[in-house]
């Protein structure tokens, strides 16, 4: 993978036995199709994101936790999402399970999928207003004052 | 040989409203509608060790039949609609109870999804404390319900179209 895909990866980490690639958001779709198909990571365990707000230049990270059933063996798949870009292809065309994991993905961080064949949220209300595991969301809710602590 | 007393010594006086109030009270049929945690402190309640039934207490699967229901658990913002659309469907008399902390205020689930008590859209007639409540502590609760029932005013006038029920609890 690493002589196939040495333009788009980002970083290589292994830690405790677990590896982690990070890759660029450009080329997602072939590394995913690629582990899928070459090397037989044929589970998607779990598909979501993470927010370093202020923490990193972009904004969300996307993180892909792919099994291989024949090989029993776990990889994880990062790559970078912007703000100001906040949109990456969908990778229903690669697992089908991506589907509703996208959906909550989109749901809580509003991370766009680019040709989700479904993309509406799923756990909250239709009309909410806003993507609440986002960091910069008021944890009671836009419409209440922040708890302060039981001193103040 | 005298008057024939066909029913020998078996008769006792009362008002109508005493007798509307007696037959409510033994025989609340609580709504089967469980949340959270609590729900399975509720089953637990209603099977045999208990045993709601010895109070004519019986849950009823349909909202139609019944006329209490027992909020039972953490009410969520998505699930709120569903729990007015149930209450809405109940037939008149209906009392409401507040299981468990979550139903009462919250509880610990101080954040954007959760209802902060369900009494900001339905009228709770008994607010039951615990996370969750140990059965004793929802008999309890519902027993107090029959206290309050036992003291409404009127509610045989209301049920004939003749007034309104005055609430037990303010009478």
């Amino acid at each position: 993978m690493k002589e196939k895909f040495a333009a788009s990866i980002i970083d290589v980490v292994e830690f405790r036995g677990e590896v982690t690639v990070t890759v660029k958001k450009d080329s997602i779709i072939d590394v995913l199709m690629f582990l899928k198909q070459s090397l037989q990571y044929n589970l998607l365990t779990d598909l979501t994101a993470v927010d370093y707000l202020g923490k990193k230049e972009d904004r969300f990270m996307m993180v892909y936790q792919l099994y291989s059933i024949p090989n029993k063996d776990c990889v994880r798949i990062k790559t970078p999402v912007s703000e100001a870009d906040c949109r990456i292809p969908t990778a229903t065309q690669v697992w089908r399970t991506a589907n509703w994991l996208e959906r909550e993905t989109y749901d809580l961080f509003g991370i766009t999928f680019d040709q989700h064949p479904d993309l509406r949220r799923i756990l909250m209300t239709e009309d909410w207003v806003g993507h609440p595991l986002r960091k910069d969301y008021p944890l009671q809710g836009p419409d209440r004052e922040p708890y302060k602590g039981r001193l103040s | 040989m005298g008057v024939d007393n066909p029913l020998g010594e078996n008769i006792i006086t009362t008002s109508l409203d005493k007798l509307v109030n007696w037959s409510r009270k033994s025989s609340i049929w609580p709504m089967t509608f469980g949340l959270a945690c609590c729900a399975i402190e509720m089953m637990a309640t209603g099977a045999s060790h208990n045993d709601l039934d010895r109070f004519g207490i019986i849950f009823r699967a349909s909202p139609r039949q019944s006329d209490c229901i027992i909020i039972a658990g953490t009410v969520t913002k998505k699930m709120l609609p569903v729990i007015k659309t149930v209450y809405e469907q109940m037939p008149e008399p209906k009392w409401v109870v507040a299981m468990g902390a979550c139903a009462c205020s919250g509880g610990i689930f101080d954040t954007y999804s959760v209802v902060q008590g369900i009494d900001e859209a339905l009228p709770v007639d008994v607010y039951i404390p615990g996370c969750p409540p140990r059965p004793e502590a929802l008999l309890f609760g519902l027993l107090k319900l029959q206290d309050k029932i036992w003291n409404d005013k009127n509610s045989f006038g209301s049920a004939i179209g003749l007034g309104t029920r005055i609430d037990g609890a303010t009478a």
